[in-house]
């Protein structure tokens, strides 16, 4: 499902973000296989820095779309006004296929500031082992993969 | 009648960067078509039409007073003075 186009053999940005977080990502990923699971990183307005994650329910409950339930999508942003944070990641699985932004993710994506984070557990499924964890910008329907660095701890803001 | 109304981050473009903005309508429809004259091109982005009929677009999630408009009547929904509108777009998507 990739683009016709090849990446520039330099990834034009990055994403910083640490083991732990990395790691609960992934283990939410595979926890939820073969639905699609999802969730946030949220950081503090403007810093680039994924501190808290909050792992969302997919109401959809599907293996082929995730959606936040409306409810806690409204709770989620009014706790991130009130703490002066914004949705640093954007995160949900692929089970099926690989972890690149579908057509529907492209289209539905809403946030131009966030990296959209895509994780496929499409070898493993819910069992130990590797998985494809991919970070991109989607701005006005265009895609822009990232480097993703995973470090320690994030260094002191 | 001033209802306040938060803009998400996507649509600040139409409000010249503003979080929030003030609006009046008796009704989500009419506060809308408010916002329509005062932002233009914000409307498209929350309304389609669909079989003849003007409705909230699938994606789009509108609340009043922390209340999921497709509760309330959907553009229907009545609003007073004081009311809090929040607009949020829904994060989902799919393979």
């Amino acid at each position: 499902m990739r683009g016709g186009a090849l990446f520039a053999p330099t990834l034009a940005g990055v994403l910083t973000i640490d083991q732990a977080t990395y790691d609960a990502i992934v283990a939410h990923a595979k926890r939820d296989h073969p639905d699609e699971c999802c969730g946030i990183v949220a950081g503090p307005e403007g810093s680039d820095r994924p501190e808290r994650h909050v792992e969302m329910v997919n109401a959809a409950g599907s293996p082929t779309f995730y959606e936040f339930d409306s409810t806690e999508l409204l709770d989620l942003y009014k706790q991130m006004w009130a703490n002066d944070e914004e949705p640093v990641v954007i995160y949900h699985s692929h089970t099926a296929t690989e972890a690149y932004p579908s057509r529907t993710d492209i289209g539905l994506a809403n946030e131009p500031g966030a990296h959209y984070v895509l994780v496929s557990t499409r070898e493993h499924g819910n069992n130990e082992g590797p998985v494809d964890f991919r970070s991109y910008r989607i701005v006005d329907g265009e895609v822009t993969e990232e480097e993703v660095t995973v470090v320690a701890a994030l260094p002191p803001a | 009648m001033a209802i306040e109304v938060r803009i998400p981050t996507i649509l600040r473009t139409y409000t010249g960067g503003e979080k929030a903005v003030t609006g009046e309508g008796a009704s989500l429809s009419a506060l809308i078509d408010d916002l329509e004259a005062k932002y233009t091109g914000i409307k498209d982005r929350l309304v389609e039409e669909k079989g003849g009929e003007i409705v909230l677009r699938r994606f789009v999630n509108v609340y009043v007073n922390d209340e999921d408009v497709r509760f309330l009547g959907s553009l229907e929904a009545p609003l007073s003075d004081g009311d809090a509108v929040v607009v949020l777009p829904a994060v989902a998507g799919g393979c």
